[in-house]
């Protein structure tokens, strides 16, 4: 079979190309659902562990509990493989469940939380503490000090490390394949179990990703950009 | 107005506040000097609770100062520091008016009024659009006096406000400075500039070792210091 027999094959015959736009539909999806969770996990994570730190003389007890609970967490799922982590969830605790997608995208997300909760608190704790000297000494309290001067300026200082971590798990969706999740890369292996060649439905899928990727990087740049714009003027 | 008694500040074993009694009245200017690590800027910081003394009282107009109801009393106690520390995500104007409108003291309205008021008052009303990057130090400084004013403060506390400024720039923040100081407002002054102690404050106030060792009006202080360990630092810094 020549080469181009075997892409007719692998994307043109008997529309192929739409399992493939389907797994990106997936793909989207998955990378959507697990970045609005860890961004609310993350966030949240490192908020409470922010104000755990950031108490003088008396600490209080119940966010020191909250803190340490948080701790485990970012510790357990730092720890542990992406892949056993998911396996754990479709197997174990959503044994029953047939939604392999949702159950992945869950997966991701509370996985992301807990890195995306570690760039969020470097980026507050490296926001000059006269900031929050400055806001607290005009008698604004705790929260909106935060909400108006220390976070605006975290996030600004973390957006790039923050690009990186969605990058990462909008690849890493290809690994809720292996737990029945129906996204681009499940497509590339229906395809291949089909014609048993190997080459294209895994060359298309890596272009797939990389286009992905790249629109993304790009929408961030752009985002980037706006931020900083109070910067001059 | 502001009474303080006994207050101590340690951090772990070593001892920056020795027991610090004062009284300063409404109206008065008091400039603090004293050696560099002598826990001047420390005694200011635990005015407002910026740093929780170890022990010891401080009054404002009569009312003990607590964790509970610090953010109201740091409303009535402005605080200028020696980095500004001007927001860099917002504009002059809202840097200005932030406080005030989340505070409820003033809508936005009345409180860009306000922000527009000071500004052209220290002439930088053309500034009150941008962003605090595009200020000189001196500039900033008095923006950042002027925000500490918007709140309408009792008394202002300055930590150090001219040593992190070009000294072309120093002038322009210790007029200022002065000008309210006339103007009757109540100043805490920790400094180095003794010019500006000298003119302007009622008392001057030597810590060293955690402790006041004098506290005197200008003439006297600066004329007959009686303190050895003042006599000493006069004759390294005059």
């Amino acid at each position: 079979m020549s080469v181009s027999e075997k892409f007719y094959q692998a994307f043109l015959y008997n529309d192929r190309w739409v399992q493939y736009l389907r797994g990106v539909g997936t793909t989207l999806l998955v990378t959507v659902i697990a970045l609005a969770i860890g961004i609310v996990i993350g966030t949240v994570v490192a908020l409470v562990r922010t104000a755990h730190d950031q108490q003088r003389e008396k600490r209080n007890p119940l966010l020191a509990a909250v803190n340490f609970i948080l701790q485990i967490y970012v510790t357990v799922i730092r720890g542990t493989p992406m892949m056993v982590q998911l396996l754990i969830m479709a197997m174990v605790i959503f044994a029953s469940s047939r939604n392999f997608t949702l159950v992945g995208a869950l997966t991701l997300g509370i996985n992301s939380g807990a890195y995306v909760s570690e760039i969020i608190r470097g980026g507050l704790m490296a926001v000059d503490s006269g900031q929050m000297e400055a806001g607290r000494s005009l008698g604004l309290n705790y929260i909106s000090t935060m909400r108006f001067i220390i976070i605006p300026q975290a996030i600004k200082a973390v957006l790039p490390a923050l690009g990186n971590e969605f990058i990462i798990l909008l690849k890493d969706t290809s690994l809720i394949t292996f737990i029945g999740g129906k996204e681009l890369l499940y497509a590339a292996q229906g395809i291949m179990n089909r014609t048993y060649e190997a080459m294209f439905p895994l060359l298309i899928v890596a272009g797939m990703y990389l286009i992905l990727v790249m629109i993304f990087t790009w929408l961030l740049g752009r985002f980037e950009r706006k931020l900083r714009e109070s910067d001059r003027r | 107005m502001i009474d303080v008694k006994g207050l101590k500040k340690q951090f772990g074993d070593q001892i920056v506040l020795d027991g610090i009694d004062v009284s300063i009245e409404k109206g008065e200017v008091i400039c603090i000097v004293g050696p560099s690590g002598c826990g001047k800027s420390t005694f200011l910081r635990c005015l407002t609770h910026l740093e929780m003394p170890s022990s010891g009282q401080v009054f404002l107009d009569g009312e003990e100062i607590t964790d509970k109801k610090i953010d109201d009393i740091r409303a009535r106690m402005g605080m200028v520091f020696q980095h500004f520390n001007l927001f860099p995500n917002m504009t002059v104007r809202r840097n200005i008016t932030l406080a005030p409108v989340q505070r409820k003291m003033m809508s936005q309205q009345e409180a860009d009024a306000e922000a527009e008021r000071l500004l052209t008052r220290i002439g930088l009303l053309e500034k009150a659009d941008v962003y605090p990057s595009m200020l000189s130090g001196g500039q900033k400084q008095r923006i950042a006096i002027v925000r500490a004013l918007a709140m309408n403060p009792e008394v202002l506390l300055f930590d150090e406000p001219t040593s992190a400024l070009d000294p072309e720039m120093v002038g322009e923040v210790l007029q200022l400075m002065q000008d309210l100081a006339r103007e009757g407002m109540t100043m805490i002054v920790v400094t180095h500039e003794m010019g500006f102690a000298r003119e302007v404050a009622n008392r001057v106030i030597f810590i060293d070792e955690g402790i006041i060792k004098e506290d005197e009006p200008p003439e006297e202080f600066f004329a007959h210091p009686k303190h050895p360990r003042l006599q000493d630092f006069l004759s390294k810094v005059l």
